[in-house]
């Protein structure tokens, strides 16, 4: 079958390129380059800052990291490769005298607004310095309320910091094949809104995903059932979002894009 | 829609040789009741090319980002296609149906109506097993561990009655196909907009923007299935298509001195100059920080659910500033170039549908084929040109396969034809 229909794009392809000579000058399928996964340095760097991030590595502190998200911050089974756990070894990797802890916490099935209720407890009982944050994608698919997804974004983020931890949001992931059957837009546009009113550096998962896949680097479109694609995706998502708390906690120059 | 007269009469469609005759026609019969429909009787080419042009953009943003994606009006201003859609529905709707409530009474002109709504939910059922089709075959072959949490959302095939009977009451709709609900639920009105627009049209008017106040201050929403929302909140945008009406039925004749005025313009130009801006950084995110965090605290989100104040003033801008600079005499109209845009927004109903699907099928070979930009982009063309050639296929048989038929069997023909509304 997917046989079947790649000959049937190649032929169009052909055809189109033979059909349209001035098409000739898009650029062909891009050779994979040596980072496997760039990001436009745009989506890497904040506006807002993490000054709790800021001093405790500044003061040779423990940094504490609490992930709270969904199904999509773990791949089933190897919760060792999923983003979380690689960008805590690429955070030990840039500051090698740091101690980094990390803990996960999963709400497989919660909207924004089931969270919000609970994160103040989770704060409370781990302390971190820094919350990451991701969400909006059992909201989408529940297609709750945009204003009230919003409104619970927005309440999440103030009982954080009333806590006394820093912040990072993180959103949806890009995800082609059921793009014509979750609406993301909305829940991207408030997150942002968000991410805006209250200073908050936001990880553009979307977008990075996204660029990703228009650049060829990954087939997000893969039928395949293995993990492989899984594990590659999160540790580049890894490696990115630590290289964006890095930026928004202006420790050192952010090392080779 | 192919002219006034058409519907109404049952007589088969005019061809641009007798449009003139039709013309007179419907200007001898306009002049008889004295009550608000407009007296021009031209059909209007500048509707039928905005719609067709609508359909087009409202293709192409429903497919995956490519090329042509930076071609459509999404992208430079707060307002897209689905605003233009819906104001062109309005006025043509009032414009045929209006017609048919003076002379044939409102009965009449609500049984016409109703069938139409009739044909409107066929189409939309018949879209509905289309999308069936496509997820059930994802959610059979697609298993990515990356995506476990999105697949998710195929949780309801485990209950393909209940989905498909919420399907039927209009509340499951999925991802692009939002807008033919809300065009069933705003014709389902139209009868009782049209008897209020007979009494007092201004009134009608003002009714509608209370009921869209109310909407955004007691947050009114019809819900849909499983959860969630009307994508399209019809208490809000009604106040387009009733405004769309209410300028079909006289309403931009009055408003003629206020369109020609260059003060008009200028603030025109201005607002959308100023949309542009904030567009642009939307997708120039290294422009962000230009912009005010007051105007952004202030502005954000611009909702389309509801349709944002900002959205409609948008709409108005560019739609005042078509009527001043796209007069309705303007030969281009007449062109073989635009001919095909024209068509396609004469036949609104089986185009959008079209569109529609063929966006799926769209969806499905950018899936199934990991194509480049120029995949992307022909993808897009082919849509357009299919349903170009649907458009003429449409007519061709209006014209000629059914002229036989069209002395008794006009009044089914007919409506089709008046559903241009």
């Amino acid at each position: 079958m997917k046989s079947a229909w790649t000959m049937l794009g190649l032929t169009l392809l052909a055809a189109c390129l033979a059909a349209a000579p001035a098409r000739a000058g898009d650029p062909p399928e891009q050779p994979v380059p040596a980072p496997p996964c760039d990001v436009p340095a745009y989506l890497l760097s904040s506006e807002s800052a993490l000054p709790k991030v800021t001093d405790a590595v500044k003061a040779s502190q423990p940094l504490n990291v609490l992930v709270v998200g969904s199904r999509s911050s773990t791949i089933p089974g190897n919760e060792a490769s999923a983003y979380p756990a690689t960008m805590q070894a690429a955070l030990k990797e840039a500051f090698p005298a740091a101690k980094i802890d990390l803990s996960v916490e999963l709400q497989g099935k919660s909207t924004a607004e089931e969270t919000a209720g609970t994160l103040v407890k989770l704060v409370e009982a781990k302390k971190p310095t820094l919350v990451i944050w991701q969400t909006g994608t059992v909201d989408a698919m529940r297609a709750v309320d945009p204003d009230d997804f919003r409104t619970a974004i927005n309440d999440g983020v103030v009982a954080l910091r009333g806590a006394g931890a820093d912040v990072v949001l993180v959103n949806l992931q890009y995800s082609p094949r059921t793009e014509t059957m979750i609406s993301a837009p909305p829940y991207l546009d408030n997150i942002k809104v968000v991410a805006q009113q209250h200073d908050v550096p936001l990880f553009d998962r979307f977008a990075i995903m996204k660029q990703w896949s228009d650049a060829g680097y990954f087939d997000l479109f893969s039928t395949s059932h293995g993990v492989d694609l899984a594990k590659k995706v999160h540790a580049c998502l890894g490696r990115a979002l630590a290289k964006f708390v890095i930026d928004a906690a202006h420790l050192g120059p952010v090392q080779q894009n | 829609m192919s002219s006034i007269a058409d519907p109404i009469a049952g007589s088969p469609v005019p061809d641009s040789n007798t449009e003139a005759r039709a013309d007179a026609e419907v200007k001898a019969k306009a002049a008889a009741p004295a009550i608000t429909l407009p007296a021009a009787g031209e059909r209007e080419l500048r509707l039928d090319l905005f719609r067709g042009l609508a359909l087009w953009l409202i293709f192409i943003d429903h497919l995956p980002t490519n090329l042509l994606t930076w071609l459509t009006i999404r992208n430079y201003g707060f307002s897209d296609a689905t605003e233009i859609f819906i104001f062109i529905s309005g006025y043509t709707a009032a414009f045929v149906y209006g017609r048919a409530m003076l002379e044939g009474g409102f009965v009449i002109a609500t049984a016409r109506i109703l069938r139409r709504v009739w044909q409107i939910y066929v189409a939309h059922v018949f879209l509905f097993t289309i999308f069936l089709a496509e997820i059930s075959y994802v959610a059979t072959s697609f298993e990515n561990p990356l995506y476990t949490e999105e697949m998710g959302i195929m949780d309801f095939l485990k209950q393909p009655d209940v989905t498909i009977v919420q399907a039927l009451l209009l509340r499951f709709r999925p991802v692009n196909m939002d807008v033919l609900p809300l065009y069933i639920v705003l014709m389902l009105f139209l009868p009782l907009i049209l008897w209020l627009m007979k009494w007092k049209p201004d009134v009608t008017l003002g009714l509608s923007v209370l009921l869209y106040a109310l909407t955004w201050q007691f947050d009114l929403y019809l819900s849909a299935y499983p959860n969630g929302f009307w994508a399209f909140n019809p208490f809000a945008w009604q106040l387009l298509f009733v405004f769309g009406a209410w300028c079909a039925l006289g309403g931009a004749r009055r408003m003629s001195r206020i369109l020609s005025s260059n003060i008009t313009m200028w603030i025109c130009i201005a607002y959308l100059v100023a949309s542009f801006f904030v567009t642009l950084t939307w997708y120039v995110p290294q422009l962000g920080h230009i912009m005010p965090k007051l105007i952004e605290q202030w502005m954000y989100p611009i909702n389309k659910t509801d349709l944002d104040v900002l959205r409609f003033a948008h709409f108005l801008a560019l739609a005042a500033l078509t009527v001043r600079f796209l007069p309705r005499d303007w030969p281009g109209l007449k062109s073989r170039w635009l001919r095909p845009l024209i068509l396609c927004g004469q036949h609104s109903l089986e185009i959008f549908c079209l569109g529609v699907f063929l966006a799926f099928a769209g969806h499905f070979v950018l899936a199934e084929v990991s194509g480049g930009a120029a995949l992307h982009a022909l993808i897009s063309v082919c849509g357009i040109l299919i349903m170009c050639g649907m458009a003429w296929i449409i007519s061709w048989y209006k014209h000629s396969a059914d002229k036989g038929a069209s002395k008794k069997g006009a009044a089914g023909n007919a409506d089709l034809a008046g559903g241009g509304a």
